[in-house]
């Protein structure tokens, strides 16, 4: 189970586009500091501080090859907060569709075009 | 079916957007008038609304309370700060229970989009760790994040791990 630091930690990482941007390259395979800073306007110094965080958050995890040492996307923090996020997204989601009939039924005639 | 979608675009704030099939006053009604809000503002399946006073005017109060299915209660309340039918709302908000951190401030605010509305509800939390504190109870409102791009990535890094 994770702790809520981790989830806070987790949910800190992904509010920056640059870090989400490394991990969706990331989910296509494993990438060096290098392979990462090429499609951003950035230094590779800026990008590692990015996957510092990233690392921190227990997203990412760096292979032990000196040279290269290749990032890794890890499943498992952001499984967690997508099971966090999916509950509350229910529970509004809820709401909002009683709020659609809710609609529905103050509206004699419906818009045109409705779904 | 219109999505609805979240974003946390800082470490105070969470926001909602939906689009709803009927226009601006009514979305605004349902909002507003409480034999409306009761009829919706539920959260998880099996609770109830046997409380649902509501005083839209500025510095008019509102006071919500809610029943499980197993006779728990949950109960809210706060003061308006800005009431602009059928456009904007602003309303404090705090939990008997507290899971918040702290008074919430709630902006709901509607668009109208080719004959449809456009919600969106941001809610400012106390601070940063107020926010944190709110993700501590798992509860089912009032808290953080996902971003357009973050659920197609999740949605992908599903099947990852499973493949794995």
């Amino acid at each position: 189970m994770p702790t809520p630091d981790q989830l806070n930690a987790t949910f800190v990482a992904l509010a920056d586009p640059t870090r989400r941007a490394i991990l969706a390259r990331l989910l296509e395979g494993d990438a060096s500091v290098a392979e990462l800073a090429q499609p951003f306007a950035m230094s590779q110094p800026a990008i590692s501080k990015h996957l510092k965080m990233l690392e921190r958050a227990g997203l990412i995890s760096r292979g032990r090859d000196a040279q290269r040492r290749p990032c890794r996307i890890e499943g498992a923090p952001l499984a967690a907060a997508r099971d966090w996020l999916d509950r509350y997204r229910k529970a509004w989601e809820g709401n909002y569709q009683r709020l659609d009939a809710l609609l529905d039924d103050l509206q004699p005639d419906p818009p045109a075009g409705r779904q | 079916m219109p999505e609805l979608q979240l974003f946390t675009p800082n470490d105070r704030e969470l926001v909602m957007t939906r689009s709803f099939a009927a226009p601006m006053e009514l979305v605004f009604a349902c909002h507003t008038r409480p034999e409306l809000v009761r009829r919706w503002l539920l959260g998880p399946p099996g609770w109830t609304m046997p409380l649902c006073e509501i005083d839209a005017r500025v510095g008019g109060a509102y006071r919500f309370r809610w029943r499980g299915p197993d006779g728990e209660t949950m109960s809210a309340s706060g003061v308006h700060r800005e009431v602009v039918a059928p456009e904007r709302l602003v309303f404090t908000q705090l939990f008997d229970e507290d899971w918040t951190g702290g008074e919430t401030l709630i902006t709901v605010t509607l668009r109208d989009m080719a004959g449809h509305t456009e919600l969106t509800q941001t809610t400012l939390f106390a601070s940063a760790e107020a926010r944190k504190a709110a993700l501590d109870t798992g509860m089912t409102e009032g808290m953080e994040s996902s971003f357009q791009q973050l659920d197609a990535l999740l949605a992908t890094e599903g099947e990852i791990t499973r493949e794995r």
